[in-house]
């Protein structure tokens, strides 16, 4: 399976300094996904999560087009090829 | 495309003997400098803009100029950063450096002190955070550990969260006694350790709790910042969510010094850096009302242990200045005289170059400010 990231511009210096990065792997969640791209850029994963494995508060992950908040959280399942977006909320700074 | 819409960022170029003035905000950080006149300021930053900037702090110990921020993004969390160049160039941890460890259940909301250590021991650092813990590092700053001790207190669990959280805010290591150690959490009250963190006892005798049907508590109080003397570490001070108190045996016991200041609650509480009787505080109306009372901003001050204190108005604002000064935002230089330092949520910054005598705006119109530390470059390592 493979999927491609959206990173944020916040977040592009620790990733690289890339917009979009493809992971390839198994996945039957976003959670699994998301793991791909831990295991590829791993400051992004504590900018994003927090301690208790959660999504922080003020971050949306789009999978698809669809907030996964809609559809199950980390547990949702993903397709081979997904898009996924990780943005900040309109909340901030 | 997002951080493209970033401000444009100043930086200082500080000497040997300057006094450096770190101001944490809502918006971000700035950095100050002046030398030992302390009449005119460079202002550098904004640093981390957008994110909130509880805890500053400098450590000049081992020869080091580095300053610590602990900027809090309402997005990407809260990491601590530090730079060695007085803001030029920032850490940027790849993984958060400060983290509840797995099954704590806990979550870092916000860094709210940084405290470097004795200067016995150069490379040990503290840091105070939300929900309320005690992390510490020995290896200055490269890696931190909670401080299991006091995460582990039977009390913990019935803490309350103040009007800011559940917060660290206060680190008092003794400054003759290497194993003991104060904290301060609102709204818990002080513990302090005797075995270098293995254990700890809450430590309030005579300590009010207004909003408790108990008003003196063995813990539970809302104290909001302490102090204490290097010089006579059995000598500090306590502002309290309600009281105004005094403890001449190590903050074993405390007794109300609340004498001639027109309202006992406030934040803000700094001591002289030699003078253990000289204090200065920011009394504010009440708790439902966190204002300078009746729209003149005072700083107070006792010179002779809380027997008596003084307000210090000059060139402060005595008309309608409903102004706030909250419990980081006031800091004190070492030299002689003192300089004295506060900032407000409206974004002012006030500093007096003589202990209080009279004051003069520093920066009128930066974001909220929540903290303000003072510094000295040491000269020799320019």
């Amino acid at each position: 399976m493979a999927f491609v990231f959206m990173i944020p511009g916040p977040l592009r210096e620790l990733a690289g300094n890339r917009g979009e990065i493809r992971v390839s792997g198994d996945a039957d969640s976003i959670s699994d996904a998301l793991s791909h791209l831990w295991e590829r850029c791993p400051a992004v994963r504590d900018r994003v999560i927090t301690e208790l494995g959660e999504v922080r508060p003020h971050i949306n992950i789009f999978v698809d087009g669809e907030s996964i908040r809609d559809v199950g959280g980390l547990r949702a399942p993903v397709r081979d090829g997904a898009e996924i977006f990780i943005l900040p909320a309109v909340s901030g700074g | 495309m997002l951080s493209a819409h970033m401000p444009p960022v100043r930086h200082i170029k500080p000497r040997g003997g300057d006094i450096l003035l770190l101001v944490g905000t809502m918006k971000g950080a700035f950095i100050l400098r002046a030398n030992e006149r302390r009449k005119k300021w460079e202002v550098g930053g904004p640093y981390f803009p957008g994110n909130a900037v509880y805890a500053m702090n400098y450590d000049g110990r081992s020869g080091r100029h580095r300053i610590w921020a602990g900027p809090q993004s309402m997005h990407w969390g809260a990491v601590l950063r530090s730079t060695d160049d007085f803001g030029r160039n920032w850490t940027n941890p790849e993984q958060a450096n400060v983290k509840f460890p797995e099954g704590t259940g806990a979550a870092l909301q916000r860094i709210w002190q940084i405290a470097p250590g004795r200067d016995t021991e150069p490379n040990v650092l503290y840091c105070g955070v939300e929900p309320a813990a005690l992390f510490v590092s020995n290896d200055s700053g490269k890696s931190w550990r909670l401080a299991e001790g006091l995460w582990n207190h039977p009390q913990r669990a019935h803490w309350q969260p103040g009007g800011g959280g559940l917060c660290l805010h206060t680190i008092l290591p003794d400054p003759e006694k290497p194993k003991k150690m104060r904290i301060a959490v609102s709204a818990a009250g002080m513990y302090v350790t005797d075995d270098g963190g293995a254990s700890w006892r809450p430590s309030n005798k005579g300590v009010r709790a207004e909003f408790l049907p108990d008003k003196y508590p063995e813990f539970g109080q809302c104290v909001h910042k302490v102090v204490q003397s290097k010089e006579r570490p059995e000598r500090m001070f306590l502002q309290n969510h309600w009281g105004l108190y005094r403890s001449d045996d190590r903050g074993e016991s405390w007794t109300d010094v609340a004498h001639g200041v027109p309202s006992d609650f406030g934040f803000a509480m700094v001591m002289h850096p030699e003078d253990p009787d000289r204090v200065w505080i920011v009394p504010l109306e009440s708790d439902q009302f966190r204002c300078a009372p009746e729209g003149k901003l005072r700083v107070y001050r006792t010179r002779n242990a809380g027997k008596r204190w003084e307000p210090l108005a000059k060139g402060l604002p005595q008309k309608g200045a409903y102004e706030t000064v909250l419990r980081d935002a006031m800091a004190i230089d070492v030299l002689d005289p003192a300089g004295v330092y506060f900032g407000t949520r409206s974004g002012k910054l006030f500093g007096s170059p003589n202990e209080g005598k009279s004051w003069s705006t520093v920066v009128d119109s930066l974001p909220p400010i929540v903290s303000v530390k003072a510094a000295r470059i040491s000269r020799k390592n320019k």
